[in-house]
C-alpha cells in the first residue's frame, strides 16, 4: 500500500507515542490451544457467511445482468436473467437518448464534485484551526460535537433554505452537506497526531499558519483527506432527501430522485424519460439502477482501502 | 484487511499533545512566557487575550467558514424551532406570526395520526433494538473466528459494500428481488404459486425494515466489533484454554467482557437515535405499505409540515422528537456511568 494513515511513515523519524495497536488480522495458523470447531458449528458458520454474502451479490448481479439482457432472453426468462447470453447495450442507449438521465447525471456529478471540494475546504480549515490549543478552539469544538447529539429538525432547516432563497437551486443540495461533524473529528484527530516539531520549526522559520497548513499539514495528510473526501463524495452522490425537499424543477433532479420516481415508484418510465421506443421496461429500469450504482462500485475499492481506519479513528475519539 | 489497519493509533487527547503554551515556544516571538503571567494576573490576562487574538488571527480566520456553516444550518435553525409555539404563517414570518404557547403540542397529542406515528416509531425501534443490534456482533464473532485470511477479506469486501449504496438504490434492489413483479415472485408464478407481498404487507413491514437494515449496514457495523475483538489479549484465551475452558466458556468469560465497553457505547448511541428509525427508508416505502404501518415521527413531520403546509404542527412534532432523543441519550449515558462504563462523553468531551 502506497500511502497509509500511520504517523510512523512521516518523514521525520520520530517514534509516535501511541502504542502500535494489534492488527485486525488473524494468525493464519491455528494456535495450538484452539480446538477444531465441531462440524455442526462449522456448517452453521459457513451457511451464515455464504447466505449473507449471496444476498448482497445476487441482487446486484441480477440487476446488472437484466439491464444487459436482450429482448428474447428476457421474454423467455420471464423478466429477470442471472447472466446475459447475448449482452446488449440497448437499454443504455435508450435511456441516454432521452434528456432526463443524462441531465440528472450531470446534476449529481456537479453536486458531488463542487460539494466535495467545498466540504474538504471547510472541514480541513476547521479541523486544523482547532487541532492546536488556540483562542476559542475548545468552545468551537464543543459547538461542533453538540451537532452530533441534536438535530435542528426538518421544518426549521427547510425554512432556513427557503429564507436563503435556495429553493429549487442546486446549492440547496450542496450547502447543507459541506460539513460533517464525524469527518471533522476524524480529520482533527489526524492533524493532532502530526508531530509538533514540524510545525514549530516551520514557525521559527517564519511560516504563517496558512503556509503551515498548505505546505506541511496537507501534504502529510493526503491519505486522510482522500478518505474524508470519498466519504463526502459518496454522501453527496447518494443524497436523495434534500432533493425531494428542495427541488421541484424536473431538470434539476439528481439521479437518486430520478431513480426514486421512475423505479421505486414505477411511474411510467418511458414517458418521464422522454423515450419513444420502448424495449422491455424491466431492462430500462435496471439500466437506471446500474447508472446510479456504477460510480459507487468504481470508488469502492479506494474507499475500502482506507475507510476502516477512518471509522476507527472516529470511534476512538467518540 | 490487515494492510489497511496496521496503525490505528490510540489517539492522544487534545489537552495532552502540545504541552507548550499555545503552540508557541516561550520567549520566542509574541507568545508571553508563563512566568510573566503569574506576576500580574489581571492586566496580564487582558493583555494575553489581546496578544493571543493577534497571535491566533489566522487560525481564527480559518474557523470562519465552519462557524458560518454551523450558524446557518445548525444553530439558527435550532432557534427556528420557536415556530412550534406559534401559529406560523409563511407570509407573516416568524416575527409577526401569532404566539399560541403549547397549543400545537396539545393538538398533536389529540391527533390520532400523530399518535399512530408515535406508536409506529416506538414499535419499529423496539424491533430494531432486539433484532438488528445483535446481528453485527454475531457476524463479527464468526468472521473473527475464521482462520483463512482470504475468506475473511473476501467476505468483508462484500459485506461492507451495501453501506455505500443509497437508500433509494437499496429499496430499488429489494423491489427487483421481492416486489410484486420482482425476481422471487416471478419465479413463484412460473411454478404456479401465488406471489407473496413481501414489500406491501403492512403486518410484516417491521420484518422487512429490519431485513433491509441488516442488508445495508450489518456488515459495516461489524468493523467496530472486529477492532474491539482484535484488541483483546490473545494470551488470555491461551491461558483459559490451558485451564480447560472450552470455546463457549472463553467467549463468555473473555470475549464478551472484552467487548463490553464497545457494546455499551453503541447501545447508547442507538438509544439516542432510537426515534430516528430510518427516515429515507420509510419515506420511500410509505406509499407501498400505507401510512398506517410506515408513518413514523420523521415522515409525519415531513407530510404535515412540508407537504401539508402545517408548519407549526410539523415543527412541534420534530421538536418533541428532538428533545426526547436528547433526553434519552443523556439518560443512557448516565446509566452507562452507573454501570462503570465510559459512555460517550466520559469525563470530558474533545
Amino acid at each position: 500500500m502506497a500511502i497509509t494513515l500511520s504517523p510512523e511513515k512521516l518523514p521525520l523519524g520520530r517514534k509516535p507515542k501511541a502504542r502500535k495497536p494489534k492488527e485486525l488480522s488473524y494468525n493464519p495458523k491455528r494456535p495450538v490451544w484452539k480446538e477444531r470447531p465441531s462440524p455442526l458449528y462449522q456448517t452453521i458458520k459457513t451457511l451464515v457467511l455464504v447466505l449473507f454474502g449471496a444476498s448482497i451479490i445476487v441482487p446486484i448481479l441480477l440487476v446488472v445482468s437484466t439491464s444487459l439482457a436482450d429482448k428474447d432472453q428476457l421474454a423467455k426468462a420471464g423478466g429477470f436473467v442471472l447472466w446475459p447470453e447475448r449482452p446488449t447495450l440497448e437499454a443504455y442507449q435508450t435511456i441516454f437518448n432521452g434528456p432526463m438521465v443524462l441531465n440528472s447525471l450531470g446534476v449529481s456529478a456537479f453536486v458531488t464534485i463542487v460539494g466535495t471540494i467545498l466540504a474538504l475546504f471547510v472541514t480541513i480549515t476547521m479541523a486544523y484551526a482547532t487541532s492546536r490549543p488556540v483562542l476559542f478552539g475548545r468552545p468551537v469544538v464543543l459547538a461542533v460535537l453538540f451537532t452530533l447529539l441534536f438535530a435542528p429538525g426538518l421544518i426549521p432547516s427547510f425554512l432556513m433554505i427557503k429564507q436563503l432563497g435556495l429553493l429549487d437551486s442546486l446549492w440547496s443540495l450542496i450547502l447543507p452537506g459541506i460539513f460533517g461533524a464525524f469527518n471533522f473529528v476524524v480529520m482533527r484527530s489526524f492533524f493532532m497526531n502530526i508531530p509538533q516539531e514540524l510545525i514549530e520549526s516551520a514557525r521559527i522559520d517564519g511560516a504563517s499558519d496558512w503556509t503551515i497548513l498548505w505546505r506541511i499539514v496537507i501534504p502529510l495528510s493526503k491519505a486522510v483527506i482522500a478518505v474524508v473526501g470519498l466519504f463526502y463524495a459518496v454522501g453527496f452522490w447518494n443524497s436523495f432527501f434534500n432533493a425531494l425537499l428542495y427541488i421541484n424543477d424536473h431538470s434539476k433532479w439528481p439521479i437518486q430522485l430520478l431513480l426514486r420516481n421512475f423505479v421505486v415508484q414505477g411511474s411510467g418510465a418511458a414517458d418521464g424519460l422522454g423515450i419513444s421506443s420502448v424495449p422491455p421496461s424491466q431492462s430500462i429500469q435496471m439500466a437506471v439502477v446500474v447508472v446510479a450504482l456504477v460510480p459507487i462500485l468504481m470508488v469502492y475499492p479506494f474507499l475500502q482501502k482506507h475507510f476502516t481506519k477512518g471509522v476507527l479513528t472516529g470511534a476512538v475519539k467518540g | 484487511m490487515n494492510s489497511t489497519t496496521e496503525a490505528v493509533p490510540a489517539l492522544p487527547d487534545a489537552d495532552r499533545v502540545p504541552a507548550h503554551a499555545g503552540g508557541r515556544i516561550p520567549g520566542l516571538g509574541k507568545g508571553k512566557p508563563a512566568k510573566a503571567k503569574r506576576s500580574k494576573p489581571r492586566t496580564q490576562a487582558k493583555q494575553s487575550f489581546r496578544s493571543r487574538l493577534r497571535r491566533d488571527k489566522q487560525m481564527l480566520l480559518m474557523m470562519v467558514p465552519g462557524i458560518v456553516f454551523l450558524l446557518l444550518f445548525f444553530y439558527i435553525p435550532i432557534l427556528g424551532n420557536v415556530i412550534a409555539f406559534q401559529d406560523y404563517q409563511p407570509f407573516l414570518g416568524i416575527g409577526d406570526s401569532l404566539w399560541v404557547g403549547w397549543q400545537n403540542f396539545v393538538d398533536l397529542f389529540a391527533n390520532p395520526d400523530f399518535l399512530q406515528a408515535f406508536w409506529n416509531t416506538l414499535y419499529l425501534a423496539a424491533w430494531q433494538l432486539v433484532f438488528l443490534f445483535p446481528v453485527p456482533l454475531v457476524l463479527a464473532l464468526i468472521v473473527d473466528s475464521l482462520i483463512s485470511m482470504r475468506i475473511r477479506r473476501v467476505f468483508q469486501s462484500i459485506a461492507y459494500l451495501p453501506h455505500f449504496l443509497s437508500w433509494v438504490l437499496v429499496i430499488a434492489l429489494f423491489q427487483q428481488m421481492l416486489g410484486g413483479a420482482g425476481f422471487i415472485n416471478n419465479t413463484l408464478r412460473q411454478f404456479g404459486m401465488d406471489p407473496i407481498p413481501f414489500m406491501t404487507n403492512p403486518d410484516t413491514f417491521p420484518v422487512l425494515v429490519v431485513v433491509q437494515m441488516i442488508w445495508k449496514d450489518a456488515g459495516w457495523a461489524m468493523i467496530i466489533f472486529l477492532a474491539a475483538l482484535a484488541s483483546i489479549d490473545a494470551s488470555l484465551y491461551e491461558a483459559a484454554a490451558a485451564d480447560g475452558a472450552g470455546r463457549w466458556r472463553r467467549m463468555w468469560h473473555i470475549t464478551l467482557p472484552g467487548l463490553r465497553p464497545v457494546i455499551v457505547l453503541l447501545l447508547i448511541l442507538r438509544i439516542g437515535d432510537i426515534l430516528s428509525v430510518g427516515f429515507e427508508q420509510f419515506i420511500l416505502q410509505r406509499d407501498a405499505v400505507g401510512a398506517g404501518a410506515a408513518e413514523v415521527l420523521d415522515t409525519f413531520t415531513y407530510y404535515t409540515g412540508v407537504v401539508g403546509g402545517g408548519w407549526s404542527s410539523g415543527a412541534a412534532a420534530g421538536l418533541a422528537k428532538g428533545v426526547v432523543s436528547a433526553l434519552l441519550i443523556y439518560a443512557a449515558n448516565k446509566l452507562a456511568h452507573r454501570f462503570g462504563e465510559d459512555g460517550i462523553f466520559a469525563k470530558k468531551v474533545g
